[in-house]
């Protein structure tokens, strides 16, 4: 292991030093053990979106938006995959344009191949690292839907799913991941996304909240979770698929990917704890829910994190982030009245916007001899830059989202109608039901036999939708 | 004929069936509902959210029997479903018209 830490600090100022789009074809050789772990730890990252963030979100509506609810994940599991291989890598990761976006050389990946790429992947096929890229823009987008949640017109959410990856995701993963970005030029750290994938979902979500409006009955009819153990099972996911989120961005099966490994099961099991015992203070009960949000919460918090700090760092930022996003969800979001109904600011925003910060507090070369040291071992300079890495990330990902929004608006229909609403989004956008027990009716064809007459069927099933 | 209803606590359904079961009444309906009267409802927090959840669940039972044997059966299912805190639920009768047992055609007592 030592050598192959060794190899990689080798490696490193030639990496460095590599002008964007040179070929490293006679340096770059495949490590096997990467490989390996980088391919698992894509598949880990995929499974955190469906079934992780589809059974999370999922246990968390009410049981009439359950599936649509699911449906968006699996969703952008699909359309944000191709999306991604046809342009969005290209766009994030292609050669730079002025700090801001790749260009569009690599369309449908052309050029992106088995052989390792110097800038990204020197270990690995760049394949490996635009798959395991790949599932962290699919879980970004997927995030998101818990703001908006048993409220939005399917067809208007594909759209602003699209739109939104390509004009929100991508450019703010050049700017702080692909060579040349601006925000990684200017020495910001994320090591896994604390402002590409939770702050720019957790803002982009309280901008989709706002622009929606309230849930019809929000603040009178009680909201409450219709499957808890669904929403646990889909927390519980998520901390196992995020080993693969963090530890797997080292990009290496090395001792920084144990470390992060570490320090993410660390901030998790902290943030749960933190979360639960504030809820038990305030509330008098130690909640289940507050378990799951609070292990979610430290996940967030520890991600841009992950690999500069040590362990007891991470302890320190999982207990701040358990209360800091208990007090988001439960007392701020009902002083300002607005409606993130599954709390994708209050985790991912909140959680994101702590963790970056954070990271400038205690990241520490001692941790990773790639990073800078952070405020409290000596360089005050650090939270500065993570601070403006946050204001850019919030500001672009509010701005753009709004956006977005209002073009989207222009073509689709965003939110359903109060009908649609009430009779929930699973009937209403899929013409199906979650939990079937209980169908009356006969299958249209029957129906058609029975009495011969297409016109009454039609009318039927009018009346039914 | 007289058709009982009541309306008790979740966890006495096995102890109502028993003193039924023992009178050797085995037919009856059973349903989960949800209602209110004295007993005061309870709080639930999700996300720091409280709400007053105040209608909670019960089971009703339903059965339907000869006239004679009413009071008899009423004063066991009350013994059976009482713990004496409020919430134990409520008892109504009802006449009944008729009865038909759907596969023989049956009617009145004999169809029970």
């Amino acid at each position: 292991m030592y050598r192959r830490i060794m190899n990689g600090l080798y490696l490193l100022p030639l990496v460095l030093l590599a002008a964007p789009g040179l070929a490293w074809a006679g340096e770059a050789q495949i490590d096997t053990g990467d490989t390996a772990f980088i391919l698992i730890s894509a598949a880990l990252v995929m499974l955190m979106t469906l079934p992780g963030v589809a059974l999370f979100y999922g246990g968390m509506v009410r049981r009439k938006n359950t599936l649509s609810t699911i449906m968006q994940s699996l969703f952008i599991m699909a359309l944000i995959s191709v999306q991604w291989v046809l342009w969005g890598y290209s766009l994030a990761f292609g050669p730079d344009q002025g700090g801001l976006i790749g260009d569009l050389s690599w369309l449908g990946l052309n050029g992106v191949g088995q052989e390792p790429n110097a800038d990204y992947s020197a270990t690995i096929p760049h394949l490996a690292f635009m798959a395991f890229q790949m599932m962290f823009a699919v879980i970004t987008a997927a995030l998101i839907t818990g703001s908006f949640a048993e409220r939005m017109r399917f067809p208007a959410f594909v759209a602003f799913t699209l739109l939104w990856s390509t004009f929100v995701y991508d450019p703010l993963a050049h700017w702080v991941w692909g060579v040349d970005g601006w925000l990684r030029n200017l020495g910001a750290l994320d090591f896994a996304g604390g402002t590409v994938v939770h702050i720019s979902s957790g803002v982009s979500g309280l901008i989709a909240a706002l622009v929606l409006g309230r849930r019809k009955g929000y603040g009178s009819e009680p909201m409450v979770p219709h499957n808890l153990p669904l929403t646990v099972l889909g927390a519980a996911l998520l901390w196992f698929g995020w080993f693969g989120f963090n530890a797997g961005s080292a990009l290496s099966a090395s001792g920084l990917a144990a470390s992060a490994f570490v320090v993410t099961n660390t901030a998790a099991a902290a943030a749960a704890l933190s979360w639960v015992f504030a809820e038990w203070i305030r509330h008098g009960k130690p909640t289940v829910l507050g378990g799951a949000s609070g292990l979610v919460a430290g996940l967030v918090a520890i991600t841009p994190a992950s690999g500069f700090v040590g362990p007891i760092p991470a302890v320190i930022i999982g207990l701040v982030a358990g209360v800091v996003c208990y007090l988001a969800v439960s007392v701020v979001k009902t002083r300002l009245g607005y409606d993130d109904s599954l709390d994708a600011f209050g985790v991912h925003g909140i959680g994101g916007t702590w963790g970056a910060l954070a990271t400038g507090l205690f990241a520490s070369r001692a941790v990773n001899p790639a990073g800078v040291d952070g405020l409290l071992f000596g360089n005050p300079h650090q939270l500065w830059i993570q601070f403006i890495s946050v204001l850019a990330s919030w500001l672009f990902a509010a701005v753009m989202t709004f956006v977005i929004l209002k073009v989207v608006g222009l073509f689709f229909k965003l939110r359903a109608s109060e009908d649609e609403e009430v009779q929930g989004l699973d009937i209403t956008q899929h013409g199906e039901d979650a939990y079937s027990d209980m169908v009356l009716g006969a299958p249209v064809s029957r129906i058609q036999s029975l009495s011969g007459s297409h016109s009454t069927v039609v009318t039927t099933r009018e009346a039914g939708v | 004929m007289t058709k009982i209803e009541c309306i008790i606590r979740p966890g006495k359904l096995e102890d109502v069936k028993d003193a039924l079961g023992r009178f050797g009444i085995h037919g009856m309906t059973v349903s989960q509902v949800i209602g209110c009267g004295l007993q005061k409802g309870r709080t639930e927090v999700y996300r720091g959210t409280e709400y007053s959840i105040n209608l909670l669940p019960k089971i009703k039972v339903e059965i339907v029997i000869a006239d004679k044997f009413v009071d008899e059966v009423v004063k066991l299912i009350t013994e059976a479903a009482r713990t004496g805190e409020i919430g134990d639920g409520k008892i109504f009768t009802y006449p009944v018209e008729n009865a038909i047992r759907i596969r023989t055609g049956e009617t009145g007592e004999s169809a029970i």
